[in-house]
């Protein structure tokens, strides 16, 4: 099947190639990272989880939230879901492989990574992540290849794969839960040490990936015959609709504790990413103000846009709305969320993270290798769908 | 208490007494002089007279105890640090976001965070608190470690580092309340040069990538000598012992004096106890 992706007109080979020169670039820069070490980053003492990890974060979230189309369709058999369903799927293994690449290149002895599986420690959650997330990742790969195998033989699926489908759904949830839970049981940093973290992951999970979902099906339909339809796109701007308010109402929930029970342990972090903070020698660092600003009025755009029917019955509107809301949450997540647990750290000292120019060229380069697996993969899908259609039609 | 710290001395201080040169003489010195109604000396509780040459053999729970009231009358002095930093190879980076430090000097009112007040006494104020790994009895970097590349010992207490396992993903840093562990951002070999320092040969190196930090010099108490810290203090400030030897002088300190620990409160069980 995987031919498929070798037989693409001239815009799909321009994206392709696109695709491989970002992640050429992204390569040269890990070259350099891996020859002079983690200090070619902002990377600190303090600060000790920067970009990467933090991308990592969200990316599991984008790859867990494969689960809002593949529950109602195989689940509830909504059956509206079918050309979606598998878009869900490529899309949650390109992000499982941007997860284990950013993991990878955050890792000061890359070459040791397999010692995880060598000198397992059930203690840790790291562990648990690496086992979780492989394994989502070969759920995925197994089900929709066989799926879409079938497909192409115009036959149905073959039954086992039923049962894996099943258990893919509480996994999808698992993926998420235990990568909050790498944050949430550390005593050491107290924005982190929150029982809602799991619950907030999850939700802001199944609006940014739902999102960009509606997004890639928008452009599909702009760029390829491929259409999903109108429908299954309406009932996924609800799924987002849902799981945004969720989102916003559970940050609330920590904005809430934090605020009234005044624990400057608690409270700090917020006060740093909104209105920044003063180090040891009296210099305010605001360095994530512009961007929390800009996340919570995009979040709050997003809101309005989505919950009023006649907005979100509006495709423009509703593309506006879900770049909105992947934005507004790729900044909440994939930037406040952890450099914020580093700051202030626990000794109360201020020392501010900036990614370097090296590191932003790496973490780019990760994003262009997911871009390149969704491309490929959903040429692949898109490819055998029409074969499939067209033999249809002609019988 | 004046016959407590007979017995201490007594117990601990005869084969010692030789060692008794010039920095306790120091100390006498210095204004303020503790520990008058013992009579015995200005000992602030861990003199060097009262120190075995060696270390206790077969100890099952490593704690230190830190007199910060003694060394905050040194600000200037960096025995300890130098000492620590030399025996174990530890770089000297240039860029202080890449810093390793095993043993340094905090502000007290950030060590110590959740005793500061606006009112604090003056000489606590403006004064540092010595901070090295506290070698918890609960460590949260051991329980977060997805290789077990870190670990408590189980004979001692003390928390070790394989080097050679780490694969550097730097979780153990998140999880340390305490600040303790650093990460070689960059190849250290080039930096050992820096402030006149040698290498160690009997010490090894690290790479690039991983963590490290102190490991109470398990190294040395093999070979039956005081951490390097301990040894070049010129005051006397850091007392190390076995705690669940009843008899030991660190028992003794701490029965004497009123210790406190940084963040007790995280259930960490940190071993190394300050008196302020």
């Amino acid at each position: 099947m995987i031919e498929k992706a070798l037989q693409g007109g001239k815009a799909y080979w321009t994206l392709v190639i696109i695709l491989l020169a970002i992640v050429g670039v992204g390569t040269l820069a890990y070259l350099k990272q891996f020859t002079e070490g983690l200090t070619v980053t902002g990377l600190s003492r303090d600060v000790s989880w920067g970009l990467y990890i933090a991308q990592f974060t969200f990316m599991v979230g984008v790859a867990a939230s494969a689960v809002m189309v593949v529950l109602p369709y195989y689940i509830h058999n909504y059956k509206k879901f079918g050309k979606i369903t598998i878009l869900g799927e490529f899309l949650a293994i390109a992000s499982c492989v941007m997860c284990m690449t950013f993991i990878f290149v955050d890792m000061g002895q890359p070459f040791r990574i397999l010692n995880v599986f060598l000198h397992p420690s059930p203690n840790s959650l790291m562990f648990w992540d690496t086992v979780v997330l492989f394994g989502y990742l070969v759920l995925n790969l197994l089900i929709s290849w066989t799926v879409l195998g079938a497909e192409k033989k115009g036959i149905a699926p073959p039954k086992w794969i039923k049962p894996i489908i099943i258990i893919s759904i509480p996994w999808a949830v698992s993926i998420h839960t235990v990568t909050a839970f790498l944050y949430s049981g550390l005593a050491a940093r107290p924005f982190w040490m929150t029982a809602v973290l799991a619950p907030r992951f999850l939700a802001s999970a199944f609006s940014a990936g739902p999102a960009l979902l509606i997004i890639f099906c928008l452009i599909l339909r702009k760029y390829t015959k491929f259409d999903v339809g109108r429908e299954p796109i309406q009932k996924l701007a609800v799924i987002v609709t849902y799981a945004m308010l969720i989102n916003v109402f559970l940050i609330l929930m920590e904005v809430f504790t934090a605020m009234y029970s005044g624990i400057p342990e608690h409270l700090d972090h917020f006060k740093y990413m909104f209105f920044g903070m003063v180090d040891a020698e009296g210099i305010l660092h605001t360095n994530l103000v512009p961007w929390m600003w800009l996340s919570a009025c995009l979040g709050v755009l997003s809101v309005i846009l989505l919950v009023v029917p006649k907005f979100r019955m509006k495709e423009g509107l509703l593309a506006l709305a879900c770049i909105f809301v992947f934005f507004s949450l790729w900044i909440d997540k994939g930037m406040g969320m952890i450099v914020a647990g580093f700051t202030p750290n626990p000794s109360h000292g201020v020392f501010p993270y900036t990614p370097t120019f090296i590191e932003s060229m790496i973490t780019l380069g990760v994003w262009g290798l997911g871009a390149l697996i969704v491309t490929v993969l959903y040429k692949v899908a898109l490819t055998l769908r029409k074969q499939v259609d067209t033999n249809r039609y002609r019988a | 208490m004046g016959v407590d710290r007979r017995k201490f001395v007594k117990f601990a201080g005869l084969s010692a007494l030789g060692l008794a040169v010039n920095p306790p003489i120091k100390v006498l010195a210095s204004e303020e002089t503790y520990e008058s109604a013992a009579g015995t000396s200005a000992c602030s509780g861990s003199c060097l007279t009262c120190r075995p040459a060696h270390p206790p053999e077969n100890a099952t729970r490593w704690a230190m105890v830190v007199d910060l009231k003694t060394c905050r009358e040194h600000p200037e002095c960096n025995a300890c640090i130098e000492a620590c930093h030399v025996s174990h190879n530890v770089p000297d980076f240039p860029n202080p976001k890449d810093e390793i430090k095993w043993i340094w000097k905090e502000h007290f009112g950030h060590a110590f965070h959740e005793t500061d007040h606006n009112y604090l006494s003056e000489h606590l104020k403006h004064s540092n608190a010595l901070l090295l790994c506290n070698h918890c009895d609960n460590p949260a970097c051991v329980k977060v470690c997805p290789t077990n590349a870190t670990w408590k010992r189980k004979e001692d207490g003390i928390v070790m580092m394989d080097w050679h396992r780490c694969i550097g993903c730097r979780y153990c840093i998140a999880a340390c309340p305490y600040g303790s562990r650093s990460f070689n951002y960059r190849e250290p070999k080039e930096f050992f040069a820096e402030n006149g320092r040698k290498l160690q040969a009997d010490f090894p190196t690290r790479t690039k990538g991983v963590v490290e930090k102190c490991t109470l010099c398990e190294e040395r108490l093999a070979r039956g000598l005081w951490p390097s810290c301990v040894e070049a203090c010129p005051y006397n400030c850091m007392t190390l012992g076995d705690l669940d030897n009843p008899d030991d002088p660190i028992r003794q300190i701490m029965h004497d004096k009123f210790t406190i620990r940084r963040k007790p409160g995280l259930g960490t069980q940190p071993q190394v106890y300050y008196i302020i």
